[in-house]
C-alpha cells in the first residue's frame, strides 16, 4: 500500500475498484438464477470458480432453465459462442502480461470484459498491468463470493415463476447487453437475433434458436451490414 | 448428458478459448472481419436469450408477467440504475403482477 505509484497508475487502481466491486455485485443473482434453473450449489460454484465468464455462465443456465437437460448440447454450444470474444481479449492482453507459463496461466482465467476494458482504457503500460490484474482478481474473489451466497439464497427460495426470477434473468441478458448497444449495427443485430429467436421458438426445440439466432451476427458482420455510413448528415431516426 | 457434464464440458471450452489468446500467434485473428463477427455474436446471442427468457414458455411463445418486468428493466437501465437493482425491480414487478391477476 505504501510502494509509490505514478498518477496514471492510481486512475488505474480507482477504475479497478469502481468496475470490481460493481461488477462483483451481480453475481447475488447469478448464484440465485442457477439453483434456481436447476444446478445444486456445487455446480453453480464450479461454473464460477472454473468457467468464470458471466454472459457464458448466464447463457449456460438461461438455456438450461428453458430447455431442461435435453438442452445441454445448446446449452454448452450458447455458452462456448459467447465466450469465443475472450479469444480476442487474450490476444490483445499477451503483450500487457508479458512472457512466463504460471503468470500467462493465471492471466488467461482472469481474462473477461471487465478486466480488460479497465486495462486498455489505461495511458501507460504499468498501468494497464495494474488495471488488468487488480480487476481480474478482485471480481474472481467477489463473483465467487457472491455465487456462493446468491446459490444459498436461490436454493431456500424454491418455486422459480412465483418470485418473477424468470424475469430476473432476462433482466440480467438485459444489463449484459445494455452497453453494447451504442452504434446502429449493434442495435440491428439485436432487434433481429430476438426476432429470429422468438419466431423459431414454436418450431425448433429449446436451447436452438439462440443459436440459429447467432446466424444473424455472422450475416450482418460478414457483409458489413447496417455500418455507420458518412454520407447521411443530417440522417432522422 | 448429465447436468455435471454439461457444466464441465462447457467450463473447458470457455477456459480453452481464453488460454488460446495467449498461445496462438495474433496474425490468425487479426481480419477486422473476423473481430466484428466475434462482437456481434455476443450481441445477437444475448439479445435472443433475452427474447426466449421473455417470451419462450418450452416450445410456445406466451406473453405473460415477464414482458412488463423485461419493459421496467430497459427503462431503469436507460436511467443508469445499477444492475443489481434492476434485477430485482424486475423480479419484483413480475412477482407483482403475478399476486393481483
Amino acid at each position: 500500500m505504501s510502494s509509490p505509484r505514478t498518477p496514471e497508475e492510481r486512475t488505474a487502481l480507482r477504475a479497478a475498484l469502481a468496475v470490481g466491486l460493481a461488477t462483483a455485485a451481480y453475481g447475488v443473482s447469478f448464484g440465485a438464477l442457477a439453483t434456481l434453473s436447476g444446478l445444486d450449489i456445487w455446480q453453480t460454484c464450479f461454473l464460477s470458480l472454473v468457467m468464470f465468464t458471466g454472459g457464458s455462465q448466464f447463457a449456460l443456465i438461461g438455456v438450461l432453465a428453458s430447455g431442461g437437460l435435453t438442452a445441454g448440447g445448446a446449452a454448452v454450444t450458447s455458452a462456448a459462442l459467447l465466450g469465443t470474444r475472450n479469444v480476442f481479449y487474450s490476444i490483445r492482453m499477451a503483450p500487457v502480461i508479458g512472457p512466463g507459463f504460471f503468470r500467462r496461466a493465471a492471466a488467461a482465467q482472469l481474462t473477461i470484459d471487465e478486466s480488460v476494458a479497465v486495462s486498455t482504457a489505461q495511458t501507460t503500460p504499468s498501468a494497464q498491468r495494474l488495471g488488468f490484474w487488480v480487476t481480474g482478481i478482485l471480481i474472481y474473489v467477489g463473483w465467487n463470493l457472491t455465487t456462493l451466497i446468491g446459490a444459498l439464497i436461490g436454493d431456500l427460495l424454491g418455486d422459480v415463476s412465483a418470485y418473477g426470477l424468470d424475469a430476473a434473468a432476462a433482466a440480467a441478458f438485459l444489463g449484459l447487453l445494455w452497453p453494447r448497444l451504442k452504434v446502429r449495427q449493434t442495435q440491428a443485430v439485436a432487434v433481429a437475433a430476438a426476432l429470429v429467436a422468438t419466431l423459431l421458438t414454436p418450431v425448433l426445440v429449446p436451447g436452438l434458436p439462440v443459436i440459429v439466432a447467432a446466424v444473424v451476427a455472422i450475416v450482418v458482420g460478414g457483409f458489413n451490414l447496417f455500418a455507420r455510413t458518412p454520407r447521411e448528415p443530417g440522417e432522422s431516426t | 448428458m448429465t447436468t455435471w457434464q454439461i457444466v464441465i464440458l462447457a467450463s473447458v471450452i470457455c477456459v480453452a478459448l481464453k488460454v488460446t489468446g495467449y498461445l496462438v500467434p495474433p496474425r490468425a485473428f487479426e481480419h477486422p472481419t473476423v473481430a466484428r463477427i466475434t462482437n456481434l455474436l455476443t450481441v445477437a446471442l444475448l439479445a435472443a436469450l433475452i427474447a426466449v427468457q421473455t417470451l419462450g414458455a418450452g416450445q410456445s411463445i406466451q406473453v405473460d408477467a415477464r414482458l412488463p418486468a423485461v419493459v421496467v428493466a430497459a427503462g431503469l437501465y436507460a436511467l443508469r440504475v445499477p444492475f443489481v437493482l434492476v434485477v430485482i425491480a424486475a423480479a419484483a414487478v413480475a412477482a407483482l403482477i403475478r399476486a393481483f391477476t
